[in-house]
């Protein structure tokens, strides 16, 4: 194996692999190449089965000579996965099964004929759209952070060094350390894990300690729940995280870095791994990079189930083999960090931007975004929207963009309530929030936050007294138990709206909610108390209608909460199949059949709702 | 002591000192015994105490901060079913309830068959197909509870073959 | 070097303070006390966790723990903002909403620092109602118990444990609400390798960890109407009279006399008496191991946490240590033996009841090594504490409590030598004292052998002997004898004789000893927690001073005993009733 230990290496090494890149998708050579994505969302939808099914045509077939199958990471619209896609063409196919993959080798690649029925089709004009640049969906997405992914094959060093891979790298050891931290200020780039704390700052802060050893530490211990962008990233294109992890560790002056990756993610774990062992092979990592004095060696820890350790001085203490429980700051990890030495912690989506501003230029990156939030950033976009999946968009396009536009609005004609940013840490906004361009400081000042990117549409069935519960509950478990507030304070939350959902609230409640909610905001040691509560405060500024009807009327709208919802059969639509009663776990159901309409015996119902789903009448509603 | 046989023990002392150059390993040691081992007993936390020299009650510590670790032995199908912001606003309470319903076990309980584990998960990212479950790795998107006695059904078999 | 000036404001005045100073510490030399619970010597806790010392300072996002937050120029402090007073309030109610409270019963009353904060934040009654986290009472015992119902999850313990000893036998368990200290696997104390040393008892804020109170036991024996003989250790009386407000340094000895004799006991004696019979025995045995090639080097067998140390940690080091028993289990024998028979009492009548300074000496007692023709040496062990709250109840005035002197028959007269086992060095510098002589047939000139003296972890010295170089070490705490161990155990050590303490600095700061707690103690100086162990050593190297005799050799009451009972040193009879053996313990046995 040839080591890259020189510019010009490098650049031999990044026009062959460009033109063979090119060359694999362009077709000249006669090929016709199908994409797929094989990471762990089109997995789970069975993409591998579906892979190794056109492996077997393509030789039952004889294609061998002229079809060449890819692997390529994340398309982002995982809810139509798993995605083949044709190329020259750029064919795209969705929600591919094991049992189309004949007709697309037949029609297409054999005749070369779309197979129409598995295009993508516009959710209002139900026409047929064959390219995904063409999808609403992608249309307002800029790829910084995700660059590569889904074209790439997430293995292939060569192919990473096909597309822009190290670039941004060789520029900044062209550059002197203070020069490489000037750039990154003049971006404008803000820490995308949650905080939004301008990196180039953080980079600063670090480089002016003095120490004989420093760390950059890659923080992918993604654990807000809905969020999977650091997952995606990582997947798909692990090369350009490293690089950025390089380029800070030249910056500061680390020469060790590690990724602290969440177990959760064995095939992110993977592919770093292997990112890793090629770019050791190749001495891209290693001593004297690319022939300069510049040496740098990346590691791998695994997180084992720790929500906090998402806080950077939890993180730490994990690495160094201690319980997840942040340190009070300062010192912070920029003088005192990892093993006591100056460290500096960046977010997995943070450290995928670096490559590009490099390599592009801090001006060509600043000028995407808002006056204080610049770039793109990349959203998880989730819950009761048509189209679910990741997207990498523009800092300062409205919330209506994305939930709309690009989420395709709310399925089955259900309202619009609100959409969840931010996570645990964050909180919910509204109709009246939705054409506020989204940046760091608008979230803020209305109650919310960036955090790491999670975005969940909720819509009319959705309690919000009982996403705040759930919040809570989620906090509760992940508290780490070191201070008070949020060790006690959280439990203290939970068990007052835990006596609101099931209808033993009272009106001093909410004061008792509102004050534990300052103190730990106040009080709270570290970022996940201190935010541990806007959840509730969010949902109190926007929903209190809610709190109060579940507190005075015993009365939960969207029929969630248990203990004040009932399952009720209407007499005039039951057809007396007597299947509910069948169904029921409790057997409370009763009636006669074909004789009598069913009834449900409210006193002993636990409201599980199998008869809900079992009702081939729909005669059975909440109520 | 005397419960841990000769053999683990010598494979836990092995995990150990492959180590033995990383700094502060114990988070790397523990999830490879874990993944080993399948828990991290007492008595395993005893000779990762003497090979590296950890207080046993730290290790002990750090066992029971983190989730992924287990003090007893898990079920040979563990059914992770993902309570993350996404699945739950599609439902997945009611996917583990039926879970827990079936197998008659709460989550983190194993089955006296030994046979399934229930945890409950945070976010497994599979959001897109939410609401999701995974068992022993695979994913099941898009679970409803009808579903839920399928999936049981279809483990009990592999395991009876 | 000199420390740098920095201005700060508090509450709108104007201080100058050291740079690199805490909020709390700089508050306090401006002469304000930041209520605050979890911190402890300077960050000898988890540090910034109860929340309950928050302050608004200038420069910061929200409120800031003043526990570790630094001062800086310019600062400006609030310690009574409205929403610091609510926020520090609400720490407090937070925490006991998940407080065990009963704080009438509770052992700690009077001591209770979480009580105190409760008290002067104002916390309010039931601010906060819910479930409690699932507490676990350890009572096995039978040194110390752990009550988690009490526990704030400070840490102070853990650091202790780790800092002084070196062992970390208690840790955070679980997480969040359900957090607890505990052992391994939340198991007794008594199915750990723990010490018992009670050091963590010294520092805990509440009740959540204390001694095992024998006062039950001997209340017992008073009411079956045995001979109840006490007898107290010599750290006792150099730290005795802190319990009834005293400063920390005070002599105890006479009012502690005149105090047990009021409490009814049969005789009043002096551990100090069993200590010089210790040097006796121990001095005796160096010599026979140096002499005969014995194993080498020996190591002193007083301090029963060091025991319970080697017998879990270091049992190849067994051989080195010597057999004698420690001074209170061999005055314990005595008593029942020769001090019986003089006086014509069946042992079975007798009840002997010692105070220590020491928690672990609760374990030492119920040793089965440790008793002859059925009976225990000792049957209950009070610490210095437990004593001072059997006074209190007796309603005993201690201010006015007259100094008396123990008891004289037999068992009475102890020397200089016994005084200073107190304190770290002193067996060893005991044991010279008779050794030499044992060699040479001259008194060592001078008596006070300095080397051995202060309150280093490891001290080294030698002394030639005719000739002979003996070369010596002391270390008190578990953490600084462990490189000495690990010599041993390598067969690299070079000493001859070493004397081992558990607690650091020895007896003076056993676990059993008064609570030295800044926040109770605001006479003393701020730096007391750096000073407190040499003000009580002091206490024992000023008896040491005024004593008549100090030579264990030159006690005559010894000298009789020898004369009539035990013959010499080592005799069959001796070994029979003043040696013991030690034997290698399971860490974690099976439950």
């Amino acid at each position: 194996m040839q080591k890259i230990d020189s510019f010009k290496k490098l650049e031999e090494e990044i026009r062959i692999n460009s033109e063979k890149l090119v060359a694999k998708y362009d077709g000249k050579d006669g090929f016709r190449t199908i994409a797929m994505c094989t990471d762990t969302g089109c997995e789970a939808t069975h993409a591998l089965d579906v892979y190794a099914e056109f492996e077997k045509q393509i030789k039952e077939k004889h294609l061998e000579n002229n079809t060449r199958l890819a692997h390529v990471g994340c398309f982002g619209l995982c809810s139509q996965g798993p995605f083949v896609k044709i190329y020259p063409e750029e064919t795209l196919y969705r929600l591919v099964k094991v049992e189309d993959v004949e007709k697309i080798v037949d029609q297409d690649i054999i005749g070369k004929k779309v197979v129409e029925e598995l295009l993508y089709e516009d959710i209002n004009t139900h026409e047929k759209i064959r390219k995904l640049e063409d999808i609403p969906f992608y249309k307002k997405q800029v790829k910084i952070a995700l660059h590569g992914c889904g074209v790439i094959n997430q293995e292939s060093l060569d192919e990473s060094l096909g597309c822009d891979g190290f670039k941004g790298l060789k520029k900044a050891l062209s550059m002197t350390p203070q020069e490489v931290i000037d750039e990154v200020l003049a971006s404008g780039l803000r820490g995308r894990g949650g905080g939004g704390f301008p990196t180039g700052r953080k980079w600063q802060f670090a480089k002016n300690s003095v120490s004989d050893e420093k760390y950059v530490i890659c923080n992918g211990d993604e654990g807000d729940p809905g969020a999977f962008m650091d997952r995606s990233v990582l997947e798909g294109n692990a090369f350009e995280v490293i690089e950025g992890m390089m380029i800070a560790g030249y910056a500061i002056g680390a020469q060790n870095g590690y990724f602290y990756v969440r177990a959760e993610y064995p095939k992110a774990v993977e592919r770093l791994k292997n990112a890793i062992k090629l770019m050791n092979e190749r001495g891209l990592l290693g001593d004297n990079i690319l022939g300069t004095d510049f040496s740098f060696r990346a590691h791998i820890r695994l997180g084992a189930g720790a929500f906090v350790c998402g806080e950077e001085t939890a993180l730490i203490n994990s690495i160094q083999g201690q319980r997840g429980m942040p340190r009070p700051r300062p010192p912070f990890p920029a003088v005192k960090g990892l093993w006591d030495k100056p460290s500096i912690v960046n977010n997995v989506e943070t450290l995928a931007n670096i490559p590009y501003i490099l390599r592009e230029g801090a001006s060509s990156f600043n000028k995407l975004g808002t006056e204080k939030s610049k770039g793109t950033k990349v959203f998880a976009l989730g819950g009761k929207v048509r189209n679910v999946g990741l997207v990498e968009v523009p800092m300062g396009v409205t919330l209506r963009e994305l939930v709309y536009d690009i989420g395709g609005g709310v399925p089955n004609g259900k309202k619009f309530k609100a959409i969840q940013t931010g996570g645990p840490s964050g909180g919910c906004l509204t109709e009246k929030d939705l054409d506020v361009p989204i940046d760091y400081d608008n979230l803020i000042a209305r109650g919310s936050m960036m955090g790491s990117g999670g975005a969940i549409v909720m819509d009319e069935d959705n309690c919000m007294v009982d996403v705040a519960k759930f919040y809570m509950e989620f906090i509760c478990d992940e508290s780490c138990g070191k201070c008070t507030p949020c060790r006690i304070g959280t439990k203290r939350v939970l068990e007052i709206l835990n006596k609101i959902v099931s209808g033993n609230g009272e009106m001093e409640d909410i004061e008792a909610l509102r004050d534990l909610a300052d103190t730990m905001r106040d009080g709270a040691l570290c970022a996940l108390g201190q935010t541990a509560a806007n959840p509730v405060l969010s949902t109190m500024a926007n929903f209190m209608d809610e709190y109060v009807e579940h507190i005075k009327d015993k009365t939960c709208r969207a029929h969630v909460c248990k203990s004040l919802m009932q399952y009720v059969i209407d007499p005039e639509l039951c057809k007396k199949c007597s299947k509910c009663a069948r169904n029921c776990p409790v057997e409370c159901i009763s009636g006669v059949p074909g004789k009598e309409p069913y009834v449900i015996d409210q006193s002993k119902c636990i409201k599980c709702g199998t008869c809900y789903s079992v009702c081939p009448f729909g005669a059975i509603s909440k109520r | 002591m005397a419960a841990l046989q000769q053999k683990a023990k010598e494979q836990i002392v092995e995990i150990c000192r492959k180590y033995k150059d990383e700094p502060t390993p114990l988070m790397v040691i523990l999830s490879e015994v874990q993944t080993e081992y399948g828990y991290i007993p007492l008595e395993v936390q005893e000779v990762i105490s003497e090979e590296t020299h950890i207080p046993v009650a730290e290790i002990y510590g750090v066992v029971t901060f983190y989730s992924f670790f287990s003090l007893k032995p898990k079920g040979k199908y563990v059914i992770g079913v993902c309570l993350g912001t996404a699945c739950y606003v599609k439902g997945s309470q009611a996917i583990i309830d039926k879970f827990c319903d079936l197998l008659k076990i709460q989550p983190g309980e194993t089955t006296e068959d030994g046979l399934f584990t229930i945890s409950a998960l945070r976010c497994i990212g599979a959001c897109s197909l939410a609401p999701a479950c995974s068992i022993n790795g695979k994913v099941y998107p898009t679970l409803t509870v009808d579903k839920v006695q399928g999936i049981i059904d279809e483990y009990k078999k592999e395991a009876s073959v | 070097m000199e420390k740098k000036m920095i201005n700060i404001k508090i509450e709108g005045q104007s201080y100058q303070v050291e740079d690199g100073l805490t909020i709390l510490e700089a508050a306090k030399r401006c002469g304000y006390n930041i209520p605050s619970l979890c911190e402890y010597n300077k960050g000898e806790c988890s540090k910034a966790s109860c929340r309950v010392c928050l302050v608004e300072a200038t420069g910061a996002r929200g409120l800031v723990a003043s526990c570790v937050y630094p001062v800086s120029e310019g600062m400006e402090i609030k310690i009574s903002s409205p929403k610091a007073v609510k926020a520090r309030r609400t720490s407090v109610e937070l925490l006991l909403s998940n407080h065990n409270m009963n704080c009438q019963q509770c052992v700690k009353n009077g001591n209770c620092e979480l009580l105190h904060v409760a008290n002067i934040t104002g916390a309010r009654e039931n601010a906060f109602k819910g479930v409690k986290t699932e507490t676990t009472l350890d009572i096995l015992g039978p040194g110390i118990m752990r009550d988690t119902s009490k526990c704030i999850l400070c840490g102070r313990c853990i650091e202790r444990c780790k800092k002084a000893q070196g062992i970390g036998i208690l840790g955070f368990e679980k997480r969040g609400f359900n957090t607890i200290v505990a052992p391994a696997g939340n198991r007794s104390f008594a199915q750990a390798p723990c010490l018992q040393c009670g050091q963590c008892t010294l520092v805990c804020p509440t009740g959540a960890l204390t001694e095992v109170s024998e006062i039950p036991l001997i209340d017992k024996a008073f009411m079956e109407g045995k001979k109840v003989i006490v007898q107290t250790a010599p750290a006792v009386r150099a730290a005795i009279a802190e319990e009834f407000g005293d400063p920390i340094g005070t002599v105890g000895t006479g009012k502690m006399a005149a105090a047990l004799r009021r409490l009814g006991f049969y005789r009043v004696y002096d551990t100090n008496f069993g200590a010089d019979l210790t040097i006796m025995e121990e001095a005796n045995e160096l010599l026979h191991r140096i002499k005969n090639g014995g194993v080498l080097p020996q190591i002193t067998s007083c301090s029963p946490g060091w025991i319970n140390y080697l017998e879990f940690y270091y049992p190849e080091v067994i051989p080195n240590v010597s057999t004698c028993k420690s001074p209170h289990e061999m005055m314990g024998a005595v008593i029942k033996s020769y001090w019986a028979e003089r006086n014509g009492i069946d042992p079975k009548d007798i009840f002997v009841v010692s105070v220590m300074p020491c928690t672990a000496k609760k374990t030492e007692e119920v040793r089965p090594q440790l008793s002859h023709n059925g009976l225990r040496d000792v049957d209950a062990v009070l610490t210095t504490r437990e004593l001072a709250r059997l006074i209190k109840r007796s309603g005993i005035n201690w201010d006015m409590l007259p100094e008396e002197d123990f008891d004289p028959d037999l068992l009475g007269d102890y020397t200089g030598a016994a005084v200073i086992f107190g304190a770290t060095g002193g067996v060893m510098e005991a044991a010279l004292r008779t050794a030499y002589f044992a060699l040479t047939s001259k008194e060592l000139n001078p008596v006070d052998f300095l080397p051995v003296r202060g309150l280093q972890g490891v001290k080294e010295a030698s002394v030639d002997i005719n000739g002979i170089i003996v070369k010596v070490a002391v270390a008190s705490g578990m953490a600084n004898a462990k490189k000495l161990l690990d010599d041993i155990k390598a067969g690299k050590s070079e000493y001859h004789f070493i004397e081992i303490m558990c607690c650091p600095g020895g007896c003076i700061n056993g676990g059993g000893q008064p609570y030295v707690k800044p926040v109770f103690l605001n006479k003393e100086g701020m730096d007391i927690l750096d000073t407190y162990r040499e003000k009580r050593a002091s206490v024992l190297y000023k008896e040491d001073k005024g004593r008549p005799i100090r030579q264990s050799h030159n006690n005559p009451q010894i000298k009789k005993l020898y004369e009539d009972y035990f013959k010499e040193p080592l005799s069959e009879k001796s070994e029979e009733l003043l040696h013991t053996h030690y034997k290698a313990r399971e860490r974690y046995p099976e439950i």
